[in-house]
């Protein structure tokens, strides 16, 4: 198994994509000579050309648009946003067109195509340049959310996505690119069937904790946490954002009568707010001995200096003591 | 332009390049968090428009921002403390290279979105137009912005209301890594602004004089008419887009040429020296300059860290 980054992962996934449907082109800023503002796409111009590897200028709102018209011509497109923040000057094609038409045509067309973009703070980019936009495309009927947290996950929903009949969000946090681990460099699976199914990453009986995208390693490197030897301890990769999967985390909450929610994006209409309202009404409400708890990054914008952006982002500090608090506590 | 305009064109052309040979530096020495845009090669621009302003015009700035600020008259080290993340930053630490404001010298804000500040810049003449007030917004921004919609939906609509705009794109043949030329259809950014019926000229971006008379010039006009102007400037970075660029988009003998031939301030250099003034008062002028800089660094390495305390709360007004 060759080890590599997740940009790597993505970048072979990509490749993978291309070999397989000659009408898939990847479009976006930066994207070729330049190899993507992360990396991801570096060498594919050398290896797939100019016809299939596409330059564009500034113009997200056209490469979303040429993404949806590709689509509902017979095409598969990918499509990058570089920084996810700016998916919003992209929201029309992808909002309004692109989660519409196949619902909207009776089911006349499909829109297949994956929208790809870096989320997330760390790099001290500061507020245009750091945001976790995932709920928001969570709220439209017709998306599909996908937020990999390491390099193997990267390359198994990407070749999903890129199976989906369906318009995929598909964000990339940019903490995991540098992330390094083995891969399994799988054939393009039968079908998307793993797109909505999140996963149980580490065992245990005490709690159970529900994340996704670079927050999963956060949680994985805090509970490892000397003074959490005690505990045991189950946490879930949510993996997909819609459709989500509840159903492994209420499973799991019955058997940990705990639940703590971990995760970048401010509170307010977030992941964490739907998962912790699904527990709660779900069949395992008289399981929960505590009231679950969401720990999410603070309602502001994400502030450039450092010690500022660490204080809006849960850290590693943060989950311990909520875990301890919310099992000594009993 | 008399002889005192000159030096201070000079003097401000030399802050932008050593404060941000000093950003750089510090960079390299691991004080500064997240990446950055500079301006280095491109400061006739900034210089020349911002100079050509009065306190009271306003301007919009870009991600590649240091130059237009400190040309509008921010104080360096309020920029080198925000760029630390000190509490005495323009930000107070919380915008960064990217977002640096500075309202009390009419600058609007840089701004990390491509064209992000076209359309802000439309709104902002409105206001003044409204309020009767009788200056100007200049609105800066790159040849990368002229494809993206917001660039046509605002100079159209300063058009159409005659707004009294200022759109100065810096022209430095470059987006991140896209040559403007394969970027920009039909070939001219001056001419996408006469379709909207506005008037524009393309000039010289490394040529101060050249920039500072024409600004003059248009801010002028536009004062009288009310209508709203374009200048293309066209000028060079050198360095890397940001720091993580590789420059494989362009060769190494361009980017010398640029330095060697046309460097902005080498060729003011000689243009004051053979004007007749004398070296001695450049070099007076350079070490004032790198004091400034220095001081400015020193002071901000010594503030105190913006307090992590009401971000949420401060998240309104
Ligand atoms: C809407 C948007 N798209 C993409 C980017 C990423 N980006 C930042 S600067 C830049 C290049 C901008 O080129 P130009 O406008 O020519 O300005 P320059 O960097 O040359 O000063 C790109 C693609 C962004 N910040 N905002
Ligand atoms: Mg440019």
């Amino acid at each position: 198994m060759p080890e590599m980054t997740t940009g790597q992962a993505i970048k072979e996934a990509l490749s993978l994509c291309l070999d397989s449907n000659n009408t898939t082109f990847i479009a976006g800023e930066d994207i070729g000579v330049y190899g993507g503002a992360f990396g991801v796409t570096d060498g594919l111009l050398e290896k797939y050309g100019e016809e299939r590897i596409k330059d564009t200028p500034i113009s997200e709102d056209v490469i979303a648009g040429l993404a949806v018209g590709a689509a509902i011509t017979g095409s598969k497109p990918i499509v990058e946003m570089q920084f996810s923040d700016f998916i919003v000057n992209a929201m029309d094609p992808i909002v309004n067109q692109a989660a519409k038409l196949h619902f909207m045509y009776g089911g006349a067309v499909n829109v297949p195509m994956i929208v790809r973009g870096a989320s997330g703070a760390g790099t001290g980019a500061a507020a245009q340049h750091s945001q976790s936009l995932e709920s928001w495309f969570c709220h439209v009927p017709g998306l599909k959310v996908v937020t990999p947290s390491n390099p193997q996950n990267a390359y198994d929903l990407l070749l999903a996505s890129f199976v989906d009949p369906n318009p995929i969000i598909f964000m990339e946090h940019k903490l995991i690119y540098k992330l390094k681990s083995e891969v399994t460099l799988g054939p393009l699976p039968k079908d998307s069937s793993i797109l909505g199914n999140s996963k149980v990453v580490l065992e245990g009986s005490d709690i159970t904790i529900a994340s996704y995208s670079n927050m999963v390693n956060t949680v994985l490197n805090a509970v490892k946490d000397d003074s959490l030897k005690d505990y045991s301890i189950e946490v879930i990769d949510l993996l997909t954002l819609s459709p989500l999967d509840t159903e492994t985390v209420i499973t799991s909450v019955e058997k940990t009568h705990k639940l703590l929610m971990c995760q970048e994006a401010p509170g307010s209409s977030s992941i964490g707010t739907t998962l912790i309202s699904e527990v709660v009404s779900s069949r395992a409400f008289n399981s929960l001995k505590k009231p679950p708890k969401l720990l999410a990054g603070l309602h502001s914008p994400m502030p450039s200096a450092k010690h500022l952006e660490t204080t809006v982002i849960p850290q590693e500090e943060d989950i311990v003591i909520k875990i301890k608090e919310m099992i000594d506590n009993e | 332009m008399n002889k005192e305009n000159k030096l201070e064109l000079y003097r401000m052309m030399l802050l932008i390049r050593l404060f941000e040979e000093a950003l750089e530096e510090m960079f390299s020495r691991g004080l500064l968090h997240g990446t950055m845009h500079l301006s280095i090669g491109q400061e006739a621009t900034a210089t020349g428009a911002c100079l050509a302003l009065e306190r009271e015009d306003l301007i919009t700035s870009t991600h590649r921002g240091h130059g237009h600020c400190l040309a509008k008259g921010a104080d360096p080290y309020k920029m080198f403390a925000e760029l630390l993340g000190r509490e005495d930053g323009y930000c107070r630490g919380r915008g960064g290279s990217m977002h640096i404001a500075d309202l009390s010298n009419g600058n609007l804000g840089a701004n990390g979105i491509v064209a992000g500040s076209l359309t802000i810049s439309v709104g902002a003449a409105l206001s003044l137009k409204i309020q009767k007030q009788d200056n100007i917004v200049l609105c800066f921004f790159g040849d990368g912005a002229v494809n993206e919609g917001s660039f046509h939906e605002a100079l159209n609509l300063a058009s159409l209301w005659d707004l009294p705009v200022l759109f100065v794109c810096e022209n430095n043949q470059y987006g991140m890594s896209m040559a403007s030329e394969n970027a920009v259809a039909g070939g001219s950014i001056a001419q996408r602004a006469e379709s909207y019926g506005i008037k524009s000229i393309s000039i010289d971006g490394n040529n101060v004089e050249e920039v500072y008379n024409s600004v003059l010039e248009f801010k002028e006009t536009i004062k009288s008419s009310g209508k709203p102007m374009f200048i293309e400037s066209v000028t060079y970075r050198y360095r890397g887009h940001s720091k993580s660029d590789r420059n494989l988009y362009r060769t190494s003998e361009e980017i010398e040429f640029w330095k060697e031939e046309k460097d902005p301030l080498k060729r003011f250099i000689g243009k004051l020296t053979e004007e007749g003034v004398e070296i001695e008062t450049l070099k007076e002028i350079e070490s004032e300059v790198r004091e400034v800089i220095r001081d400015s660094v020193k002071k901000a390495l010594q503030s105190p860290e913006s307090p992590k305390t009401n971000l949420e709360e401060d998240s309104y007004a």
